[in-house]
């Protein structure tokens, strides 16, 4: 007899199970936006001191992943997109996901005090905070627009980024909190028009269940045209240029292009060609967020550009 | 009794003792790291309730100017 035998768990989780707990996916793009937030900001940060703040962001990215993933067990056993995750699928406990979210969420909360500042800290627990229990525990069961209103969260980490640079909030930052904000309703609402999640089933009234697909693309188009003067505002502020302005000018016309295309389809085209603008357009939105960001850090790398605040 | 046999499940225990150890000792040597770019920045090194003694002389200006 071995002494596993009288264990009766049959499943034991691995390192790489609380890893997912973190939604690592979800992270790369907090760590990417908050890393652009803090290049882009007036002034510098010690190298070391900015790798730290980056992680903690991203930890505590990851410690509110957990805390839903701990919250939405329920629904995510029932959608075949998440039935997957640790928690739904037995590996880790709902427990276990809990106290790693709560214990992560104010270490790294603490610890970017300690590193940065006291603004950085508290955006960021605020951030938490919104995910947990403003999106996932209310609002994401409630209300169709549950996108919208959880799109903040994932718009928060730029200007985090920020204020451990600079330690406040200024235009500059609140517009590109804005950029995420606005760009992540029809980002995920392309997604929902191609991938069928049980979404009706788990009882989360996504827009494209509630009110139909139609009403959905128009959505789309409004978020598009709401988009351009932000965009357009960033590359005016003190952190925009040339560069980053003839990138967002094609960017937007290339993102009103496809949300028009996406109006102008009915349901039986869409299904009859296998869903091929939507998808499009969903890897439309994905180089939109990317280059945006990145045509802003290389305005900041760009020799002699104007630095608030700087040289 | 000594454990001859390797069940699956010391190896998953194994792979999450490591990585928690390896977690664990990142994070000493970033705090350990942190700590040297703060001092060369020249942060405060005093504790949250120190209290800079006031330079020779200010008291009783104050009193005079008061």
């Amino acid at each position: 007899m071995t002494d596993s035998s009288i264990i009766t768990r049959e499943q034991e989780a691995g390192f790489g199970d609380y890893l997912a707990l973190l939604k690592p996916r979800v992270m790369s793009l907090v760590v990417f936006t908050a890393l652009v937030g803090m290049l882009v900001a007036p002034g510098g940060i010690n190298p070391v001191v900015g790798f730290a703040a980056i992680l903690f962001i991203a930890v505590g990215a990851g410690a509110s992943g957990a805390l839903n993933m701990w919250y939405d067990a329920d629904i995510d056993a029932l959608m075949r997109r998440t039935a997957g995750r640790p928690v739904p699928s037995g590996r880790v406990r709902a427990e276990e996901a809990l106290a790693i979210g709560v214990a992560l969420s104010v270490m790294a909360v603490v610890m970017l005090a300690l590193a940065t500042n006291l603004v950085a800290a508290g955006l960021l627990a605020f951030t938490i905070f919104f995910y947990v229990v403003i999106y996932t525990m209310w609002l994401k069961r409630w209300t169709p627009q549950n996108i919208v209103i959880g799109g903040a969260a994932g718009a928060f980490p730029p200007m985090i980024g920020w204020a451990a640079v600079t330690g406040g909030i200024s235009p500059e930052s609140v517009l590109m909190f804005l950029l995420i904000f606005l760009w992540t309703p029809p980002h995920f609402w392309a997604l929902a028009l191609f991938v069928r999640d049980d979404y009706s089933r788990a009882g989360v009234p996504m827009l494209t269940v509630t009110h139909g697909h139609r009403a959905a693309r128009r959505h789309i188009l409004a978020y598009a045209l709401a988009l351009v003067p932000v965009s357009l505002g960033l590359g005016l502020s003190g952190i925009g240029g040339p560069l980053y302005l003839s990138v967002a000018v094609v960017l937007n016309l290339l993102f009103l292009r496809g949300a028009l295309a996406l109006l102008r389809r009915d349901e039986a085209g869409a299904a009859a060609d296998g869903y091929r603008a939507e998808k499009g357009f969903f890897r439309l939105s994905l180089y939109y967020l990317f280059l945006s960001f990145g045509a802003l850090l290389a305005e900041a790398a760009l020799p002699g550009g104007f630095r608030p605040g700087g040289v | 009794m000594p454990l001859t046999q390797e069940h699956e499940l010391h190896r998953r225990r194994f792979g999450r003792n490591l990585g928690l150890g390896l977690v664990l000792g990142g994070f000493a040597v970033l705090v350990f790291f942190l700590t040297m770019a703060k001092m060369k920045e020249g942060a405060s090194m005093e504790g949250f309730d120190y209290q800079r003694p006031a330079p020779a002389g200010t008291a009783a200006q104050a009193e005079d100017g008061g």
